[in-house]
């Protein structure tokens, strides 16, 4: 039995006949081939899924695509607005990324603190990043990306 | 701390300069292509049954109801594959491991059946219906109890087997150091256990296997550290069904990290060989976290025996290690071929005395084989842990410092080369300079004051040092081999007529930034512009052969071969100028990017116009074009060194440990790229932390793994990991092309023991002489416990 679903994604409206009990990032990945949302556990560890959902950061892998009919996604393909959005240009120039799997997740993650948080302290950030595993950087520079973004986005 | 060097301008950015990465640009708009983004028409998704015990016997496999499910195309068996001489495959260390069962499951989580179908959703239903029937028998898990007589024999597959006993290995002079030993004034032993331990790269494992019918062609996309090698496997695993060199391409995309646990074949991508073989379809395997985390080559599991001998004013004068390693039921580890314990022999250490003696033996278990490096050089992790630690309880036994216990006993600056008591010549080191340099940094005399006056009080810091010695950049041909295979490595670079090149490598990148690191090099030797030369590695088909990406091994290798191709060309190019400025070769002067007449600088070719020449207006008899190749062969190994000092703070009450700080100088010789070797110690260090800390992976004694998934092996977050604290000091390697060593797994070595004796000390005035890692907050409060000091 299908179902049918409509979620706006990055700003364009999806209509699919879908399984009930496809997750969100099944259908960005496999229905809509947005693949820069990755996959890195099965327990809703690792936050290599984080997406936003209503402007919300969330991980997908946590969420059947149904819960979010007639709800907004933005993925990491929908950061870039015209221009590269602060946290992209942040983790460029402060080498916040080495492998990449992460990053996608970490970037989505950091938005969302910077949306409710727009100064964090590096404890804050720390702690915002608790569900987000990188296994490359030692979260040193990924702090560092997120003060430089947050610090260009307040001038 | 020493200057790092920039022999080119900013605008070349060749090495010494803090280069922004080239493949940042995918990543952070995701864009990136990892192997499960990789989506081909008509494909089919393969998820695997796993047995839950580890050691039965598979009485039946029933597969009737999987097959009903809507979707499942097929159920692989180990029968199945018996047909075609495929249901075992061999290790990278020439022992037998199972592709799938055909009678017994030997560990937890092991391969049983695979089942292929439609969409990974309809692969899971199939997995999840398929009945198997198993005999439960009792299994090995303690490899102290491997080799008791009543020990069940786990591989009577192997002809002759009549115990658990896989290896037996020794390296040093047992005779000389015995006698030392009898003595000497001071002896120190200590038993310790570095426990098995899980990369756990955020991206799993998995490929896309396509082999087409019509061309008899496989391409093989899949999470490899090494697609050389693994062309190389398959064809000698495969060439009897008619998959011969020639018609396999492997493509290694962008990996999600790998830390050395993409080096092994695992039997989910010779599943997946066999069926796309077998039905002409591509077939994608991604496996879970779970999976990966419970049957996928874990790190460690080294039972160590150390003792130091010495003199009661603290000399070291030598050492003895005897291990028990335990590799699970095959011995699956990926180390070059002649060294069953990797390059366990570097724990000597950074210390100049002249006796030790090294054995180890190795034990079958019901556990998953490995045997990997999770960041490290071939098992330089567990000897350098060994050799650190004992360092300090020696100290603490002469009552020295243990700062001051190292200085006096480091091989002197000048005493290099050094040959080690086990027989590795250490190319170049300044152990003094980097500890020095540690201790100012951390202001070490200012806090043992500060442990004085707060152990006054009863409250309870530490500070802990480690200085270690790595062996990296394997490795010489006449002693380095995988599969006989050689372990040089090579670098091809193609300069277009407009001056912009194409630089390919047999290594392959998993975040360590080669894009940018290897065109920075290719840029320091020809003055061609960084961001002009495109770096491209990972695919056999256009690259050349090589042994590819762990162990620290690039730089080392084909970043040599990348330097040395390049001076290939400036060879060319010389004589090209020569040739085009009407002089001869000795009258010519090179800077970067440019020759010019000696006395006449307004005499000059640049590279471009030089590149230009060699397509347009060669000199007669001269081989058109501009692209060279070069296979290194390193003539020895590099040894990177560092000092690292960890401050930590104990709560008296709950036993919390916090790492208040970490220093870490390391010596990488010269520095390509400042910007990412910081990037690569913080990474390192925090997969020093992990093991040290956090990190292990439990079984109970009917071989049940207790912490299999990501919700309870614990991978250090943002929150348990410090801000590190980095420095260097540069000995540059006296025989490597550009004097660069390699640094992506010295803080990985090298943190462990900074955090375990700085723990210790923090509590070493309470009686406790050691305890082994990972030290929870748990572990150390049952240890204060027992001596009375918490209640």
């Amino acid at each position: 039995m299908k179902t049918n679903v409509k979620i706006t994604v990055n700003g364009t409206v999806y209509e699919r006949e879908i399984e009930p009990r496809m997750l969100l990032v099944y259908f960005l990945r496999e229905e809509l081939h947005l693949t820069g949302t990755h996959i890195g556990c099965d327990t809703s560890s690792c936050g290599a899924c984080t997406v936003h959902l209503d402007g919300k950061a969330l991980k997908s892998c946590s969420m059947l695509a149904v819960q979010a009919n007639g709800m907004s996604v933005t993925t990491i393909e929908g950061m870039a607005n015209g221009e590269m959005h602060p946290l992209q240009k942040g983790f460029h120039e402060e080498h916040g990324l080495q492998c990449g799997f992460c990053t996608p997740g970490m970037i989505m993650t950091a938005a969302d603190l910077l949306a409710s948080n727009p100064n964090p302290t590096e404890h804050e950030i720390r702690e915002s990043l608790e569900g987000n595993l990188c296994r490359c950087t030692g979260y040193h520079n990924i702090v560092k990306s997120i003060q430089h973004a947050a610090k260009e986005m307040q001038s | 701390m020493t200057k790092i060097r920039c022999k080119t301008s900013k605008e070349i950015g060749g090495m010494g300069h803090s280069m922004k990465r080239k493949e940042d640009a995918r990543f952070i708009q995701g864009k990136g292509n990892y192997v499960d983004d990789v989506k081909l028409p008509g494909m089919l998704y393969m998820d695997i049954v796993r047995s839950p015990y580890a050691y039965a016997k598979i009485k039946n496999i029933n597969s009737e109801e999987a097959l009903k499910v809507p979707g499942v195309v097929a159920v692989v068996t180990g029968r199945d594959l018996e047909k075609y001489n495929l249901h075992w495959m061999p290790t990278l260390m020439s022992d037998t491991q199972m592709v799938l069962p055909t009678d017994t499951v030997m560990y937890q989580a092991q391969e049983v059946a695979a089942v292929i179908a439609t969409s990974r959703y309809a692969a899971r239903d199939g997995k999840e219906a398929v009945m198997v029937d198993y005999e439960p028998m009792k299994p090995v898990i303690d490899a102290h109890k491997s080799l008791d007589a009543d020990a069940p024999i786990l591989r009577p597959d192997k002809e002759g087997k009549t115990d658990n006993h896989i290896w037996h290995w020794e390296a040093g002079d047992k005779e000389a150091t015995d006698k030392v030993f009898n003595e000497a004034d001071v002896v120190v032993k200590q038993d310790m256990y570095i426990p098995r331990i899980h990369v756990a790269s955020i991206e799993t494992c998995g490929c896309v296997a396509n082999y087409n019918k019509v061309d008899n062609h496989l391409t093989m996309y899949m999470t490899t550290q090494a697609p050389h090698a693994i062309r190389t496997v398959i064809a000698l695993v495969a060439g009897h069904v008619g998959l011969t060199e020639e018609k396999i391409r492997v493509i290694s995309p962008d990996i999600g990290g790998g830390f050395g646990g993409k080096v092994p074949v695992y039997p989910g991508y010779v599943i997946a060989i066999a069926v796309s073989f077998l039905t002409g379809a591509p077939i994608k395997w991604i496996e879970d976290r779970t999976e990966n985390l419970q049957a996928d080559s874990f790190a460690r599991d080294y039972h160590i025996n150390v003792e130091m001998a010495g003199t009661k004013d603290g000399k070291i004068q030598a050492t003895r290690f005897k291990v028990l390693a335990d590799h699970g039921y095959t011995d699956a580890s990926a180390n070059p071929s002649k060294f069953p314990t990797g390059l366990f022999s570097i724990g000597t250490g950074s210390y100049d005395y002249n006796n030790a003696f090294m054995e180890a033996d190795a034990v079958y278990t019901n556990k998953p084989p490995g045997g990997v490096a999770y960041r490290c050089s071939f098992r330089v992790t567990e000897a350098v842990h060994a050799i650190e630690r004992i360092t300090d309880r020696f100290a603490m036994e002469v009552g020295k410092d243990p700062a001051q216990l190292r200085m006096e006993n480091f091989i002197k600056k000048e005493d290099f080369p050094w040959k080690s008591p086990t027989g590795w010549e250490y190319d170049s080191g300044d152990y003094h300079a980097g500890l020095k340099l540690a201790m100012d940094t951390v202001g070490y005399d200012d806090l043992r004051k500060e442990q004085l006056e707060k152990r006054a009080k009863g409250e309870w810091m530490g500070i802990g040092i480690s200085t270690f010695t790595e062996i990296v950049g394997a490795g010489p041909s006449k002693d380095f081999d995988i599969l006989g295979i050689k372990m040089f490595d090579s670098a091809e670079i193609r300069v277009h007529p407009t001056g912009k090149a194409i630089a390919r490598f047999g290594t392959k990148s998993q975040g360590q930034g080669h894009e940018t690191t290897y065109a920075q090099i290719v840029a320091e030797e020809l003055g061609i512009p960084a961001e002009h030369i495109q770096v491209e590695e990972g695919d056999t088909d256009t690259a050349p052969y090589g042994l590819g990406t762990y162990a620290s091994r690039s730089t080392p290798t084909a970043g040599a071969a990348a330097a040395m191709a390049a001076r290939k060309l400036r060879e060319k190019a010389k004589k090209i100028a020569a040739y085009l400025l009407e002089v001869s070769e000795e009258d010519l002067e090179w800077e970067p990017g440019k020759f010019f007449v000696k006395g006449a600088p307004e005499k000059v070719k640049t590279i471009q116009e030089i590149v230009f020449a060699s397509y347009t207006n060669h000199p007669p008899g001269m081989e058109a074009g501009f692209e060279a190749t070069h296979y290194y062969d390193p003539p020895n190994l590099t040894f990177p060194s560092g000092a690292y000092i960890c401050v930590v703070d104990i709560d008296p009450e709950t036993a919390d440990i916090k790492v208040r700080r970490f220093v870490a100088i390391d010596d990488c010789g010269h520095i390509i790229n400042p910007m990412i070797v910081q990037g690569q110690v913080h990474g390192g260090l925090t997969q020093g932390i992990a093991p040290a800390m956090y990190e292990e992976l439990i079984y109970d004694e009917d071989g049940n793994i207790l912490n299999g998934t990501l919700m309870d092996y614990l991978v250090p977050t943002a929150v348990e990991s410090p801000n590190w604290e980095t420095g260097h000091t540069i000995t540059p390697s006296p025989h490597h092309p550009i004097g660069a060593k390699g640094v992506g797994e010295s803080p990985t070595v090298g943190a462990p023991p900074a955090i375990a004796n700085a723990i210790v000390d923090a509590v070493s005035h309470l009686g406790i002489k050691h305890l082994d890692i990972p030290i929870t907050p748990f572990k150390l409060f049952k240890k204060l416990k027992e001596v009375g000091a918490i209640s």
